[in-house]
């Protein structure tokens, strides 16, 4: 399994081959890249946070922390903050608790348990571009099959896209709809890899079915679980973008901002439709500490993690 | 690199999944994955069917598959400039899979077989990179490629800033670990040096790694988004992903038969190199698990 790997470069291997130049030699390319373009531009994120461009002028101010407070204290950054949040407790939750219980049920023995995983994990190859795309025109207030089907069922056409909660509520569904395919392939990897006897052994003290998931398997199932958490939550913060832009636009709008504009959203208009990039600088700032955190705890939970057998 | 024996299927009844038993009380699964794969399948259906209708049919509630398809596809193709998206994304996703491979491959080498100073401190630098998503760095980035190289609407701009593989160079270096280093010591005293001993040993045991990750490479580079959207302003050097946005916004009317289309079409590639490299896939991913 995909896990992260630990945060020491052990040197259990020994050096088969000599030479100091050599191994940087082979190094180059990929810190060269990632020095250009990753640590470069995290640097310069920073830098810009702290300066207040003059678009008119073309000069820049030095500002200090000024536009992060000025961000923590705006009520649309906040709402848009805690709609984030919402999301993707929402998605993370749901989106796991679906796939596990779909890959358990087509691990079972039973017949053309194939063909049910091919169906369930090919939506993978499906991009979030794509997803946006379908849902926008299947919940087309007039000529999507939803409302066509609604229509003629109860006479009904809701706005989908038009009713702040109900636009919510698409995209939610609308993620965890695109995420499920992922989810269910390292799941049904995992219980594969479960071990044979101490399943057998649950069985044969007569355990349940219910009670071999819930207490045998699903303890089992911790570490790929957290794993699959992390990897939900920083999709949810990044994967949101591209099916948002599409689908809803952000919209619609709500109180103090767009109920379904997210961070890097918000981030994405304050850098590139409205120009004001010392305050896009300033929400990636913020970004940067957030996916630290995360980052961080992510280490923190898997060096605890309790390995079981095997 | 142990060879799992014992794998395990959830039981079915009152009895294990294997060995006699009784077989009954599958029922609910099936009802059960049936339904979630219809429900899951739904906006593809839907897709599929309306873009095989033609433009009058696609506004009408009808729900039987038409004979439109290479009309809505050939609408869009050239007009809409469809197949110059996806060459685009073709060639953009094929250099970032194989620059990415050989990157990893040659630093996971340097990370197993070498002993250097600073060999902690580089791995750091890389194991970081995880931390640092491009939609994070979009602003710095954008300033870098447009205003100090020059990039803007080149192909360079979205191949070459995603070159370094922090997942690649790990998965590389657990599947070397597990590789026994008599191996690379019996290379080395029969005068094989690094370079010969990653080409002719090393890439030919990693088929599985290799596979596992090209697809999650590919899939990744073919779904790239926001940075296209923002870097890339020329039709001519766009991708499909960001192409499919703008089918949507060409004049005031949709033609959803056509953009529909265009949606399948940009899913094949991804689903094409799913199903060629499944097998290593699965395998891939499955090796770390043995401690």
């Amino acid at each position: 399994m995909l896990k992260p790997a630990q945060t020491t470069a052990n040197t259990e291997a020994n050096a088969v081959f000599r030479g100091t130049a050599m191994p940087w030699l082979f190094l180059l390319p990929s810190l060269l890249i990632l020095a250009v373009f990753i640590y470069l531009p995290a640097l310069q994120t920073l830098r810009l946070a702290a300066f207040k461009a003059n678009l008119i002028l073309g000069t820049e101010r030095f500002v200090g922390l000024q536009n992060v407070t000025e961000l923590l204290l705006s009520p649309a950054y906040r709402q848009v903050a805690l709609q984030t949040l919402i999301f993707m407790v929402l998605t993370v939750s749901l989106g796991l608790l679906f796939s596990l219980g779909l890959a358990w049920l087509a691990s079972r023995p039973i017949r053309g348990s194939k063909y049910y995983r091919l169906l369930l994990i090919y939506p993978y190859a499906l991009s979030p571009a794509i997803a946006g795309t379908l849902w926008l025109f299947m919940f087309n207030p007039e000529i999507g099959v939803v409302n066509q089907l609604l229509g003629s069922l109860f006479s009904i056409k809701p706005r989908w896209l038009d009713d702040p909660i109900l636009a919510f509520g698409l995209v939610v569904v609308a993620a965890i709809w695109k995420g499920l395919a992922y989810n269910i392939v390292f799941y049904l990897a995992s219980i594969q890899n479960l071990p044979g006897d101490v399943m057998e052994a649950a069985e044969i003290d007569g355990a349940t079915p219910a009670q071999v998931f819930w207490r045998v398997a699903f303890p089992l199932l911790t570490p790929i679980t957290f794993f699959l958490v992390f990897t939900n939550i920083i999709s949810a913060l990044f994967d949101s973008f591209a099916l948002t832009d599409i689908l809803t636009r952000g919209g619609p709008y709500f109180h103090n901002a767009g109920i379904t504009t997210f961070l890097v959203y918000q981030l994405y208009q304050d850098g590139f439709v409205n120009f004001k990039s010392g305050v896009a600088a300033a929400q990636a700032a913020l970004m940067l500490v957030l996916v630290a955190f995360i980052t961080f705890m992510q280490f923190k939970v898997g060096e605890k993690r309790v390995h079981y057998g095997g | 690199m142990a060879v799992k024996t014992d794998t395990f299927t959830p039981p079915t009844g009152k009895t294990g999944g294997r060995g006699p038993g009784r077989r009954g009380a599958v029922w609910p699964t099936h009802v059960a994955l049936i339904l979630a794969v219809i429900i899951i399948s739904t906006p593809l259906i839907f897709a599929l069917i309306k873009a095989t209708q033609a433009s009058s049919q696609v506004i009408s509630p009808n729900m039987l598959p038409g004979t439109s398809f290479i009309d809505n596809l050939s609408s869009i193709w050239v007009d809409a400039k469809l197949g110059r998206y996806m060459l685009n994304s073709t060639i953009v996703a094929i250099c970032v899979t194989t620059g990415k491979t050989i990157l990893a491959l040659m630093a996971a080498l340097a990370f197993v077989y070498f002993r250097f100073p600073l060999k902690g401190a580089a791995f750091t630098l890389v194991l970081l990179s995880l931390m640092l998503p491009t939609e994070v760095l979009i602003i710095a980035l954008f300033d870098l490629v447009s205003r100090d190289l020059k990039w803007a609407n080149t192909f360079a701009a979205i191949i070459v800033p995603f070159l370094a593989s922090a997942t690649g160079t790990f998965l590389f270096r657990q599947h070397f670990l597990n590789i026994p280093t008599s191996l690379a010591d019996a290379a080395r005293i029969d005068g094989c040096g690094p370079l010969r001993y990653l080409t002719r040993i090393l890439i030919p045991m990693s088929w599985n790694t290799i596979g596992a990750l090209a697809v999650i490479q590919f899939v990744y580079a073919w779904d790239q988004y926001i940075w296209p959207l923002v870097i890339v302003q020329q039709d001519e050097k766009q991708v499909v992903q960001v192409g499919l946005r703008k089918l949507i916004e060409v004049g005031g009317q949709t033609d959803w038969g056509a953009v529909m289309a265009g949606a399948i079409i940009t899913m094949l590639p991804p689903l094409i190199v799913f199903t060629l490299l499944q097998e290593q896939f699965s395998r891939g991913f499955a090796l770390s698990e043995d401690k």
